[in-house]
């Protein structure tokens, strides 16, 4: 693979002038790469003829500087990977430390862990279809959707103080019990939430320009996204009916009555709808949940500061916003985790780029990139 | 000597009229675009943010005016004022009250369609002289898409020049009668559009795509530069409101004698504001689907508005 800008192709038009190829550098710091992404493009005229994404640009050693870490201190670390669904990388980074030293969850945590992921879930959608429509140029419906992750933004500072980065599931539990109210809360947003989303759906999937700009674009055909790994709502936009919350059950998901969007033509719409679906899925979830949450602790009883698993290795994983996130940990005993490795899904989302992008126009690669939905934190660690 | 007086008299107040009408169009699409995101605008400088674009007009001025090491110095510098001073003078012979304009030409209408549109050129030299491969291709899709556009508006405007029989603006408005709006509903939906495509603004903005081509053709101005080009945006929106309120909803003629200004104004504003709505609601088209609307969709309707007016005209 050559990176090299000037690995530009020559051709001879009909009358024989030299025809060169355009290349575009898109980014690292370029509007709709939603973080850090570098894309080569070669245009003929507006038609891309290669894309080549270039990663590396948010590359902050996450996974090493765990090493040097204790077993709780890494959790923080955690939240940075995908900024915008830091829930996940917690849970799924705590679930493998769990099933390393053997702790047992007490249900409640296990409640709360759910309904958080499942906020998180909602708030890291908005964000994607919010983006997805500025990528396009239509800034109000960004702004409609980031009103809907605010009030989400807002509970979660209530529950643990911060706003991005939440350091909320820890080893054992989680770190605060649900303040007074906050369920209330909680509920009447689920109520309004799905009054904002048919708004939604109304104003930018019935929008005729909406649908001519994500209808046919980005095709991916079910068997690719199973041959490069794809998961989340870029595999179910292609009609692969993979969630782990259904197809590997973890945590308390089997108690809940939901069910798994798919799309069928595995263009940019369908990649869209799926995560306009997930949205409602996420407040039955948040109803059920809500409504069946016992009492009980919120952490694991006598559980040490100083986590030292016995020497062994754990692997788990959960369904983020973007799709499939695992955690692997190797252990030597002691109190720091001997190698820890994320399988980051926008990682393996993002390699889709050039496949489903080349051939489309450069307004389309924008768009393209948006359905995929990476965040760089998670890309590059 | 008095034409050259009467030139720069004109000249003079034409530029405070694009100046205001900039500041009143920045201030209105911030406003109406923050009313229509549940946001509030411009609020904290002066009453109700109306400092704000004083403000903003001075940073403006008074900013580094930068020149790219790669671009072409020379033509990189002039190439504002040519997007620039075809739409100012395009100004110049829409009438602005019942029976007067600035200049009263035979050829007037001619003269608001070829002019303003010579802007191209400023706009494919920009993109070009900045050496810069998003000002490239935003100069490119630019000159496309300007030129495609012409076309569909210059059909619309012929309707009304048939059932005016003149192509003096002042003849048009006096011979304005009311049924026109509905004989001519089609024309004015097509001139209406293919204006917006015309001044380059949502949802046709894509020689200046911001998602994709960060700023198209002037990516890389600053400065004084950068807000000619934003005055000749809105410069071409004032002209393309006021001569739409003028020709084809004849608003001039809509309370007696001088008092038609009142309704005039109005009606440019309320023209304008919907170009604000319509760029704020939607979101932007594809290069191929811009040019589909334009040879598909638009020019086949404005023929058809032709034969309509065809039609009628032998019975009047």
């Amino acid at each position: 693979m050559t990176l090299e800008v000037e690995s530009r192709k020559e051709t001879l038009a009909e009358d024989g002038l030299p025809v060169e190829e355009l290349v575009v550098n898109v980014g690292p710091s370029h509007p709709s790469t939603h973080g850090v992404c570098r894309v080569i493009v070669h245009l003929d005229g507006e038609i891309v003829t290669r894309a080549e994404p270039v990663i590396g640009y948010l590359h902050r050693g996450i996974e090493k500087m765990c090493e040097n870490r204790t077993y709780l201190q890494v959790v923080p670390l955690t939240d940075r990977l995908d900024y915008v669904g830091s829930m996940y990388a917690n849970w799924a980074y705590c679930r493998a430390v769990e099933r390393l030293a053997g702790i047992r969850v007490p249900e409640r945590a296990e409640y709360l862990r759910v309904i958080v992921c499942e906020m998180q879930r909602i708030a890291s959608h908005m964000m994607s279809l919010g983006s997805a429509a500025a990528d396009t140029g239509a800034a109000t419906m960004f702004i409609y959707a980031f009103d809907e992750r605010e009030t989400i933004v807002e509970l979660f500072e209530d529950l643990c103080g911060a706003r991005l980065t939440y350091n909320y599931v820890r080893p054992g539990g989680v770190s605060f019990d649900i303040p007074e109210g906050w369920t209330d809360r909680l509920l009447e947003f689920c109520r309004t939430h799905r009054v904002a989303l048919r708004e939604m759906d109304k104003l930018w999937f019935g929008n005729v320009i909406a649908r001519g700009r994500m209808k046919g674009i980005g095709v991916l055909a079910a068997d690719d996204a199973v041959a490069w790994g794809a998961s989340g709502p870029v595999a179910r936009g292609s009609g692969v009916n993979w969630d782990l919350r259904k197809h590997d059950p973890y945590s308390v998901y089997p108690r809940f009555d939901f069910d798994i969007p798919t799309g069928s033509a595995g263009d940019v719409y369908d990649r869209a709808r799926v995560r306009l679906y997930e949205c409602y899925e996420s407040c039955r979830i948040i109803e059920q949940a809500v409504a069946q949450m016992p009492g009980g602790p919120i952490k694991a009883e006598g559980l040490q500061r100083l986590i030292a698993p016995r020497p062994g290795d754990a692997y788990d994983h959960i369904e983020s916003a973007r799709g499939s996130l695992g955690v692997y940990i190797v252990s030597e005993g002691g109190p720091r985790p001997h190698r820890v490795k994320f399988r980051s899904p926008a990682f393996c989302n993002l390699a889709l780029l050039p496949l489903i992008a080349e051939g489309h126009m450069l307004s389309d690669l924008v768009v393209c990139l948006g359905s995929l939905d990476p965040v760089f934190g998670e890309v590059d660690r | 000597m008095s034409g050259l007086l009467g030139g720069i008299v004109f000249g003079l107040v034409g530029g405070v009229a694009i100046a205001l009408s900039t500041m009143v169009g920045v201030y209105g699409e911030r406003k109406i675009a923050a009313k229509i995101q549940r946001r509030f605008g411009p609020q904290e400088t002066g009453p109700y943010g109306l400092l704000q674009l004083p403000a903003d007009t001075l940073k403006m001025i008074l900013k580094e005016d930068i020149t790219p090491r790669q671009a072409d110095a020379r033509i990189f510098k002039i190439a504002p004022y040519f997007v620039f001073v075809p739409i100012a003078m395009g100004l110049v012979v829409i009438p602005v009250a019942a029976g007067w304009a600035a200049l009263d030409s035979s050829i007037g209408i001619l003269f608001f369609l070829a002019v303003p549109s010579l802007s191209v050129l400023g706009i494919l030299i920009a993109g070009w002289s900045s050496g810069n491969t998003y000002a490239t291709i935003g100069g490119m899709r630019g000159a496309a898409q300007m030129i495609s556009y012409e076309l569909p508006r210059t059909l619309s405007v012929l309707a009304v020049v048939i059932l005016a029989g003149s192509l003096r603006p002042v003849d048009v408005v006096q011979a304005w009668r009311w049924w026109w709006i509905p004989l001519n509903f089609i024309g004015i939906v097509v001139y209406y559009i293919s204006s917006i495509a015309e001044l380059n603004r949502g949802p046709f903005d894509i020689p200046e795509s911001e998602s994709e081509l960060v700023a198209g053709y002037f990516a890389d101005y600053a400065g004084i530069r950068w807000g000619i080009f934003m005055m000749s945006e809105y410069g071409g929106m004032l002209a393309a409101s006021l001569f739409g309120a003028a020709i084809f909803l004849g608003t001039l003629t809509w309370l007696p004698g001088p008092f038609g200004i009142i309704t005039f104004l109005l009606g440019t504003g309320v023209i304008g504001s919907s170009m604000i709505w319509v760029k704020w609601t939607f979101p932007r088209m594809r290069p191929d689907q811009l040019m589909t609307t334009a040879w598909k969709v638009l020019t086949p309707l404005a023929l058809v508005q032709l034969v309509i007016v065809g039609v009628v005209v032998p019975w009047l």
